[in-house]
């Protein structure tokens, strides 16, 4: 094995910077679209709402029975040729919150049946009205027994990220994939990535599992 | 739409056979994820040299953390640079995903060994079990009825993951799909269909999963 470029990863590494904030900020959009569609939708079906709860249902099967990179090829590729276009970061931005809301709709969900009826049932003899109910008591613990489902739903968003660089989204896999095809610095170009990876979903799973462990504590004390 | 149908309806046996290829490698990874994972998952719970348990750690962290489709890109470009191997995307896809599912499965076992309470562990040994007899009579066939809903659902995301064996070259229903629409010019139903047939494999694997667990609860 040939000696490692450090001067090719030094010239590289603000590429790498820009890449990493691409990335993340496709990630922390991804998870905020996916929660802003996953509290209606788990909502939808706790309520049993008719019809609409049937059409969250059938979005959560397809959401999660279906692979990222089919679905962003088909909203990138499939739908401009019935007229709707839209570049490559919406493209996943749309992609990431369409399969990421599936997922956080299960999680809600779970979460919202871990509220036992009877606090259900007391809060309507106190006159609570159903919105306060949702509000004030089923919703507040449903969050917290939901947050490790949440949590490695986040993680899993990031690392998904991975695959939008496929649809030319200059993202950390994208610009590896230039790289590696202009120089031929296979080696220095991996070391970059995977490292850029490292940075930037250990911290956040370091703080995930943290966080876990105060609701966790918060439980039983 | 007329049109978009009949290419449809000419390519499937097309697509299917990349379907084929897909799946060919999911149930290699399958397999030797659910081997691997079995292995992996027993020596985290029964073993206790600390260095091996770091190991074990170590590798389910590093899958874990780092996303499949770098790792296929580790693998496809470094690997057999550095070692000046030639290896098929094929195979790689199939080593990549068997690592990173066995990682998944390790936790799954481990998940449903320690959920047997040490009585059985006891009983077995009161009745003069050795350790091979114990597991392979008594744990493992409790065991397995808890790690089943796990493993099925590992299976769907198996199945999900190999989508990316496109990118190492592997003809699989994707590529199918690519060639089809280079010549057709119908991407919209081309992938839509793709869509279905992912979806047609893994749904019924998701109910099948989800009412295993149910039962599971009950009892």
């Amino acid at each position: 094995m040939t000696g490692i470029d450090f001067e090719f990863i030094a010239n590289h590494l603000p590429h790498y910077g820009k890449a990493l904030l691409l990335t993340l900020a496709l990630g922390i959009g991804g998870i905020a679209g996916s929660m802003i569609v996953g509290l209606p939708g788990a909502l939808l079906l706790h309520f049993r709402v008719p019809v609409l709860r049937n059409a969250v249902a059938a979005y959560v099967g397809f959401s999660r029975n279906t692979p990222l990179l089919a679905q962003l090829f088909f909203l990138y590729f499939g739908l401009p040729a019935i007229g709707i276009r839209w570049s490559g970061f919406t493209c996943a931005l749309v992609g990431l919150t369409f399969l990421g809301g599936g997922y956080m709709i299960e999680a809600l969900r779970s979460g919202i049946e871990s509220v036992g009826r009877p606090q259900i049932e007391s809060a309507l003899s106190l006159g609570f009205s159903r919105a306060q109910i949702t509000r004030r008591i089923v919703l507040p613990q449903a969050l917290a027994s939901a947050t490790p489902a949440l949590a490695a739903n986040c993680i899993f968003l990031l690392k998904e990220t991975s695959v939008v660089g496929i649809i030319a989204v200059a993202d950390l896999m994208h610009l590896t994939q230039d790289l590696i095809g202009l120089y031929y610095k296979t080696t220095e170009s991996l070391i970059l990535l995977v490292t850029a990876y490292v940075i930037v979903i250990v911290p956040v799973s370091w703080l995930f599992s943290r966080l876990e462990k105060v609701i966790r504590h918060a439980e039983f004390g | 739409m007329r049109h978009a149908l009949d290419t449809l309806w000419q390519n499937a046996p097309l697509l299917l056979d990349g379907l084929w290829a897909t799946l060919g490698v999911a149930a290699a990874a399958t397999f030797f994820s659910i081997l691997g994972g079995v292995a992996l998952g027993m020596a985290r719970v029964s073993c206790k040299n600390a260095l091996m348990q770091a190991a074990a750690r170590a590798w389910l962290e590093v899958f874990r953390v780092i996303p499949v489709l770098v790792w296929l890109f580790v693998f496809f470009f470094a690997v057999p640079s550095a070692l000046n191997l030639d290896l098929s995307g094929t195979f790689v896809a199939i080593l990549v995903f068997s690592l990173w599912g066995a990682s998944e499965m390790s936790d799954i076992v481990r998940g449903a060994l320690t959920a047997i309470p040490r009585a059985q562990y006891d009983a077995g040994r009161a009745l003069g079990m050795s350790a091979v007899q114990l597991q392979w009579r008594v744990i493992l066939p409790q065991a397995a009825r808890r790690m089943l809903p796990g493993a099925v659902n590992l299976v769907t995301r198996i199945i999900k993951t190999t989508s990316l064996v496109v990118i190492v070259g592997v003809v699989d229903v994707i590529k199918r799909g690519q060639q089809i629409i280079e010549r057709t010019q119908e991407p919209f139903i081309i992938y839509a269909f793709i869509l279905l047939l992912f979806f047609a494999l893994c749904h019924p694997l998701s109910l099948l999963s989800r009412r295993l667990e149910k039962r599971f609860n009950k009892t």
